[in-house]
């Protein structure tokens, strides 16, 4: 939905010059300036949103990344970094007049120590190649996000990346030990440590999920786990969703933290199995994925009560994986969930909101009723355990009007989620795609306050800008037009409107 | 128990507007951490500012009141077999969240159950133009806008007053054994990362005089079997040799000398140190009692990965946090100015310089 605009011959002049500065000191091939090549760069994985660059360069050391950012802050041009592509929020979307930092050649794990069980690395290290180095030392990386197999750490840290695990092992937040970055004046910083944490002020957690308008980072430190003993998967379903998101309470009240709890709907279900044969009873309204794993014993204690569970609050089926090849399968079902709704539609859109999960039963049957409104099906995934829902709109972008009214169902599913205490994005970030809800979730004083901030790093403002925080003004024109919830604090203070000739 | 939101940002605006500085003060328990407040200054006292606003043990969260006591919310929890995972130390009565977050305080299980802030989920923060802002919120996965809930920890109040925080809480685990070595500082460091490494219920390693003690919780079954592989003796009274440790009570703690904590990269040889010592995090924090010099800690932190505070006692009107480079101390400075730009908040408490 977003279209190049036509450049001015100062643009090209600029694109000239530029190119010509950075090819002095990387090499000429991995400096894009013509159409044709940049045309893969002009957007991450939400392709709906698409900007064609000024220009991409590919740097292959810090050195050069560093003189990158040093010419563009001297001469006021955007930078968007970027790492694997694979985010889902637009928050890599090139910037017309600006820059791709393209992180892709910093591929090295750098160290991996299995005594204090830690991996160093660079940015563009893929997720799972971590755990795939670290599997003979019997370690593995936490945080496993779905695009897993191509998802880049260094965008892992931008965006704080989920995963089906985080319940029980975290955010990539609570898996980073330190992080060398360069800020836009190109400035090489490194915060944490090799230690647990840090004096001061946690800049650490401040950094992680700061989504690229703080800083680009080079270099990663986290942490690995002992790879558990076994994992086993209990897959149940129910004739309503309200039952099974009972179950889910009820597992967390037993005292039981399962590894992964997922849970789809029976319309993701029937794409799903349709798709990967996985063995779903098609006749569920409502299935439940979860996962236990740790030692030998403690999964054979917690499998029989999560059975018995099921079994207890009216599973309409209940079956566990009994070798490694049925666990794969099972999970395969729900891992491929999103294109296999992509089968049943010429298009799909990903929502990200995450919700107190009691609120469930609620926010699904409002769902629904805005889905009759719109006239637009609705599949849903849900990261059942920590709350974060994934409903997938279902549309075709050729017929005239319906992206918008998609646009607009995703819109008000994330008030939806703020209105019941929750937030507006669990995992995929704000990046440019959510900028207009924000305003549902931070009230004017907020947002001055994280431009603020964001100024403490970048005083141009020229990392990734137009992501992430929208400016003031924009808040309240959304808020003035169509808003029907207030934020979740009141605005105390007014008077402060000088954030609005920023950002 | 009671709401004093309002008065509190009162008192910030009047203190801003006549240029006053303000003392952050919980229960006051904490006030041999960080460094003294520099001039003139009156106390902001959230002690009365304190009760659990929500407590949802299904969804494992609970939002409280910064003044609220950790002995309050340790007692709610308790009623549902739910726990602070962090084991924030309780010095007494009045320790209260709030300043358990601005010091970044977490107990033995911090390596394998998480710190303060890996359990933080929101705050509501009074910046220092007296605005009253809310970050994060009280779901456990929330990327929207800069996470700023979790940077208050160890930022001992500089950035604001938290009044309210949310937090992610865990059921108690089934069972607990303590298991105890004896055996030397060197050889139970090889014993705590050899044991970090391995898929077991490990929720706490440390050494004193002679003897490793490793936690086991989790699944009855679990506990038992790795108890057998590793095992030593049982230790009786585990509990009460725990919640002494996390609350600072053990007799190591028991001294007039003054006290350094090294948080450090956790496979660091035994350090060439003389005076008292103990080693906690599965060797990540080691504790030392005696009189050092401050150059040569630093430098010793440094070559161990690590950082280190002069925890308790000493020259309080020195730097007692590990310095800073020069970038990150201008970085500090101007996110300190971005929340407090008159610098309202606790100055120099942190460092003199912020």
């Amino acid at each position: 939905m977003q279209t190049s605009t036509a450049r001015t011959a100062e643009q090209f002049a600029q694109r000239q010059s530029l190119a010509q500065r950075f090819a002095e000191f990387i090499d000429p091939h991995y400096v894009i300036a013509d159409e044709e090549t940049l045309k893969p760069y002009e957007c991450d994985g939400l392709s709906a949103y698409c900007e064609e660059a000024l220009i991409v360069v590919l740097p292959e050391t810090v050195e050069q990344a560093q003189r990158v950012l040093q010419i563009c802050h001297a001469e006021g041009v955007p930078v968007v970094a970027r790492g694997a592509g694979t985010g889902l929020c637009a928050g890599a979307m090139p910037h017309s007049e600006g820059v791709v930092l393209s992180m892709a050649k910093f591929n090295k794990i750098l160290e991996i120590d299995t005594v204090s069980r830690a991996a160093r690395v660079q940015p563009g290290v893929r997720n799972l190649a971590i755990s795939e180095s670290a599997a003979p030392m019997g370690l593995y990386y936490g945080p496993d996000p779905s695009s897993q197999i191509a998802c880049s750490i260094g965008g892992n840290v931008a965006e704080n990346s989920g995963g089906v695990h985080c319940l029980k092992y975290g955010l990539t937040v609570h898996n980073l030990l330190s992080v060398q970055f360069l800020t836009m004046e190109g400035e090489l910083l490194t915060i944490g440590s090799e230690g647990l944490d840090s004096c001061g002020m946690d800049l650490m957690a401040l950094f992680t999920g700061s989504e690229g308008l703080l800083g680009v980072v080079t270099e990663v430190r986290v942490k690995l786990l002992p790879r558990p003993e076994r994992a086993q998967v209990v897959v149940a379903g129910f004739d309503n969703v309200t039952k099974a998101g009972d179950a889910v309470g009820e597992i967390i009240a037993q005292g039981i933290i399962p590894g992964g709890l997922e849970m789809m709907d029976g319309f993701a279900i029937q794409a799903a199995e349709d798709f990967a044969k996985a063995g779903y009873p098609l006749d569920a309204q409502a299935l439940l994925l979860c996962e236990v794993d740790g030692t030998n014993e403690e999964v054979d204690e917690h499998i029989a009560a999560v059975e018995a569970l099921f079994h207890k609050l009216g599973a309409t089926s209940v079956r566990t994986s009994q070798s490694e090849e049925e666990r794969a399968r099972l999970w395969a079902g729900r891992k491929s969930a999103f294109p296999a709704v992509g089968r049943i539609s010429p298009d799909y859109y990903c929502m990200d909101g995450t919700i107190p999960r009691g609120q469930l039963s609620h926010v699904l049957l409002e769902m629904q009723k805005m889905s009759d409104h719109y006239g637009l099906r609705v599949a849903n995934v849900f990261h059942a355990g920590d709350g974060n829902l994934h409903p997938l709109i279902l549309f075709d972008a050729n017929v005239p009007g319906e992206l918008e009214r998609t646009e607009e169902f995703g819109g008000k599913i994330l008030e939806l989620c703020v209105e019941v205490g929750g937030c507006i994005t669990g995992e995929h970030g704000v990046g440019y795609e959510k900028l207009r809800q924000m305003p549902a979730q931070f009230n004017d004083a907020e947002i001055v306050q994280f431009h603020e901030l964001k100024r403490a790093f970048d005083q141009k403002e020229l990392l990734n800008p137009g992501k992430g925080i929208p400016t003031l003004r924009s808040c309240q024109e959304y808020r003035s037009l169509d808003m029907n919830i207030t934020p979740n604090a009141t605005v105390e203070s007014q008077q402060d409107t000088k954030g609005a000739t920023h950002g | 128990m009671a709401d004093q939101t309002s008065q509190l940002i009162e008192q910030v605006r009047a203190a801003a507007d006549a240029g006053r500085t303000l003392a952050i003060q919980g229960g006051g328990t904490k006030a041999f951490m960080g460094r003294a407040i520099e001039g003139d200054h009156e106390v902001l006292s959230l002690a009365e500012h304190n009760g659990i606003v929500s407590y949802q043990p299904v969804e494992l969260v609970m939002t409280a009141r910064a003044g609220t006591s950790l002995t309050e919310l340790k007692a709610a929890l308790a009623e549902q077999n739910q726990m602070l995972a962090f084991e924030p130390p309780v010095f007494s009565d009045a320790s209260t969240l709030g300043g358990t977050l601005a010091t970044n305080q977490s107990g033995p299980g911090r390596p394998w159950w998480g710190s303060v802030r890996d359990h933080v989920l929101g705050v509501r923060l009074i910046n220092g133009k007296a605005e009253h802002l809310r970050f994060g919120g009280q779901v456990m996965k929330n990327v929207a806008g800069y996470d700023v809930s979790r940077m208050q920890a160890g930022a001992f109040g500089g950035l604001g007053v938290m009044s309210e925080i949310s937090l992610k809480v865990l059921p108690k685990p089934a069972m607990q054994r303590t298991l105890v070595t004896e055996c030397t500082e060197a050889e139970a460091l090889k014993l705590m990362n050899q044991r970090a490494g391995e898929p077991k219920p490990i929720t706490a390693a440390t050494w004193y005089e002679g003897k490793l003690y490793t936690r086991l919780a989790g699944a009855a079954s679990a506990v038992e079997a790795a108890a057998k592989a590793w095992g030593g003796s049982d230790l009786d009274d585990a509990d009460l040799f725990w919640s002494t440790l996390a609350n600072q009570q053990h007799e190591f703690f028991n001294t007039e000398q003054p006290i350094w904590r090294l948080s450090i990269n956790s496979k660091t040889p035994e350090l060439n140190l003389e005076g008292t010592k103990l080693v906690d995090w599965g060797g990540a924090q080691r504790w030392y009692a005696g009189e050092f010099d401050w150059e040569q800690m630093v430098s010793i932190a440094k070559l161990s990965g690590g950082q280190v505070s002069l925890y308790r006692g000493g020259n309080r009107n020195a730097e007692v946090l590990h310095p800073q480079a020069q970038p990150i101390q201008a970085l500090q400075q101007r996110l300190k100015a971005s929340f407090d730009p008159s610098g309202v908040f606790n100055p120099g408490r942190a460092y003199s310089w912020l």
